[in-house]
């Protein structure tokens, strides 16, 4: 018997990690990295109760980050929201996209949902580009600073703290839905959609769940990302960003809440160590992501997991 | 009354006629065996009746009540419950996990409660991990619920999906060839278990291919041929069918066992 429980364990690693790690930047610029790494983690997490636990397929889901973005952008000068409420408007919008779209586009399997949802993150980025009266077009807009209770968010160090918070809650709720009902109706309608019918599960119900659950976790994220940046495009919503996301959660291990925060880690600071080789940068990083899934197949964290515990029976873990 | 009724079911794929006018129903702690050559219709007749397929003709009745063409999330909530030929487990699940996952419909469901594990989730939680637990001692598998289920041999596969099928509670069990691939010791396991779950007044209707087992566990059993009802009785009386004799060894063991 653990001490503690997988779940306990990852929450308690991670709260560690992000309280410990400034020990060790020896400059400003790192709280900026790692706080790049917290937001895309937020993003990759809720992507991954999308693929990892249900299975299915989004290749437009930087657009639910682009509509978190452009809300905080948008709505503090249009509609004079505070940028808090223009973050939860944002959530709040790309839930409902989320659940109007996925109704009949969840109904799609496989290459067609793929499709279809990279539809979806285009559409979201051409009005975004086209849009310029309201969005500054494919330049990109200001975003107003935060401001809570007359305290101003402004530095890098401010936004690492905030944006590890979040990734701490979003954690929490992503490991807590694990072992739940919902949890365990995703995982199945993963393994076996007939099955899963037969049981009782309403599978068309329970995949718009975690279309719905992914497009507020990505909103949120755009919404810090644009926060901390002052600054957005519509890339944040492009088709490359949507691949990146994809990357990070298979990268860091399909189902794993931690592979999702690894992979994240990894394909973000990557491209940092990477700039010492210049012009061969991008060419290295395609060469490692190649690797990376050659040796570690189901992804970083449960493959060494499984080395890790050699025969021993697998448990359900973080 | 019969818990589960099926009249007249029709379907057809493309002019190839499937099932063709096939009636049946079981009660109450009553096994209905449905048996027949390879193609004879029973595990399309299984998939009209647990609405996985949409029947051209007929009428499905649950407990009294019609449910034709309802899908099967509803049949379950209704109480029927099945198991599948080709085992349909969820492999990247525990044992344990399986069974829980049949307890859905027992459950009560929140995704904010369930994203917030609120004290009555763990709670809930623990309940539906003892009933599954239960079930697994049942089914005789109960020391290995936290193994992963692509872990177990395959006649502990077949007594997992038929506990799994009984964690929602069902009225009406359907199980498709549960001893296929068995060894004989694991199909004798697997009457045992069927004869338990009758006796906790399930009504079982099962479609399997050994005949020993049939005859052994059936309180009725129904022939099929090409899709359409040969011939109905007591497993007693099938055997001695002559037009079952001659449809399952051909027509002259057929005549030869009529004249015997």
């Amino acid at each position: 018997m653990p001490v503690l429980s997988p779940r306990a364990a990852t929450l308690a690693g991670l709260a560690l990690v992000i309280a410990l790690l400034p020990l060790v930047f020896p400059s400003g610029f790192y709280f900026r990295v790692a706080a790049l790494v917290w937001i895309s983690a937020l993003a990759a997490i809720g992507l991954n109760i999308l693929m990892g636990l249900a299975g299915q397929v989004s290749l437009g889901h930087a657009g639910f980050f682009g509509i978190g973005a452009y809300a905080v952008a948008l709505a503090p000068a249009h509609l004079s929201l505070p940028p808090w409420a223009a973050l939860i408007l944002g959530a709040g919008l790309a839930g409902v996209l989320a659940f109007l779209v996925g109704k009949p586009v969840l109904r799609l399997r496989g290459h067609y949902l793929a499709i279809a949802t990279l539809g979806l993150g285009v559409l979201v980025q051409i009005v975004l580009t086209n849009e310029s009266r309201w969005t500054g077009g494919p330049d990109g807009m200001r975003v107003a600073r935060l401001a809570l209770f007359g305290w101003r968010g402004a530095g890098a160090e401010t936004w690492y703290w905030v944006s590890g918070g979040a990734l701490m809650i979003g954690t929490w709720l992503a490991l807590n839905l694990l072992d739940t009902p919902t949890g365990r109706a995703l995982r199945a309608l993963h393994d076996s959609e007939v099955a899963a019918r037969v049981t009782g599960i309403d599978v068309a119900r329970y995949k718009l769940t975690a279309f719905v659950v992914a497009a507020v976790y990505a909103s949120v994220a755009g919404s810090l990302l644009a926060l901390m940046n002052g600054f957005i495009t519509p890339d944040q919503a492009g088709f490359l960003h949507s691949v990146e996301l994809v990357t990070m959660v298979v990268i860091g291990g399909l189902g794993s809440v931690l592979g999702a925060i690894v992979g994240a880690a990894v394909l973000v600071t990557l491209p940092q160590l990477l700039t010492v080789f210049q012009e061969y940068e991008h060419l290295l990083l395609g060469l490692l992501i190649m690797v990376f899934m050659i040796f570690l197949r189901d992804g970083i964290v449960p493959s060494l997991r499984t080395a890790a515990l050699g025969l021993l029976p697998a448990r359900t873990a973080g | 009354m019969s818990v589960i009724a099926a009249r007249d079911i029709g379907i057809a794929f493309g002019g190839v006629v499937a099932v063709d006018g096939v009636s049946f129903s079981a009660a109450a702690g009553e096994v209905l065996s449905i048996i027949g050559p390879n193609g004879a219709g029973k595990t399309t007749l299984f998939n009209v009746v647990s609405g996985l397929y949409r029947a051209g003709r007929g009428r499905v009745t649950l407990d009294g009540e019609d449910v034709t063409g309802r899908p099967p999330e509803i049949l379950a909530l209704k109480g029927l419950s099945r198991t599948f030929q080709n085992l349909q487990l969820f492999t990247r699940m525990t044992t344990c996990e399986n069974v829980m996952v049949g307890r859905h419909l027992r459950e009560r469901r929140s995704l904010a409660a369930d994203l917030l594990r609120l004290p009555s989730v763990r709670r809930q939680n623990r309940e539906t991990r003892a009933a599954a637990q239960d079930l697994l001692t049942f089914v005789r598998l109960g020391e290995r619920g936290d193994m992963p289920a692509s872990a177990l041999p395959y006649g502990a596969l077949r007594r997992l999906e038929i506990a799994r099928a009984l964690a929602s509670e069902p009225k009406a069990l359907l199980l498709d060839e549960p001893a296929a691939g068995c060894n004989a010791v694991e199909t004798e396991e697997i009457q045992r278990l069927i004869r338990a779950v009758a006796d906790r007044g399930v009504a079982v209707v099962l479609v399997e291919h050994d005949m020993r087992l049939v005859m052994k566990v059936s309180d009725r059993v129904l022939v099929l041929e090409s899709g359409r009802p040969l011939a109905e009785g007591s497993p007693e009386e099938v055997r001695e069918n002559p037009a079952v004799i001659s449809a399952y060894l051909g027509p002259q063991a057929g005549r030869g066992s009529a004249h015997a």
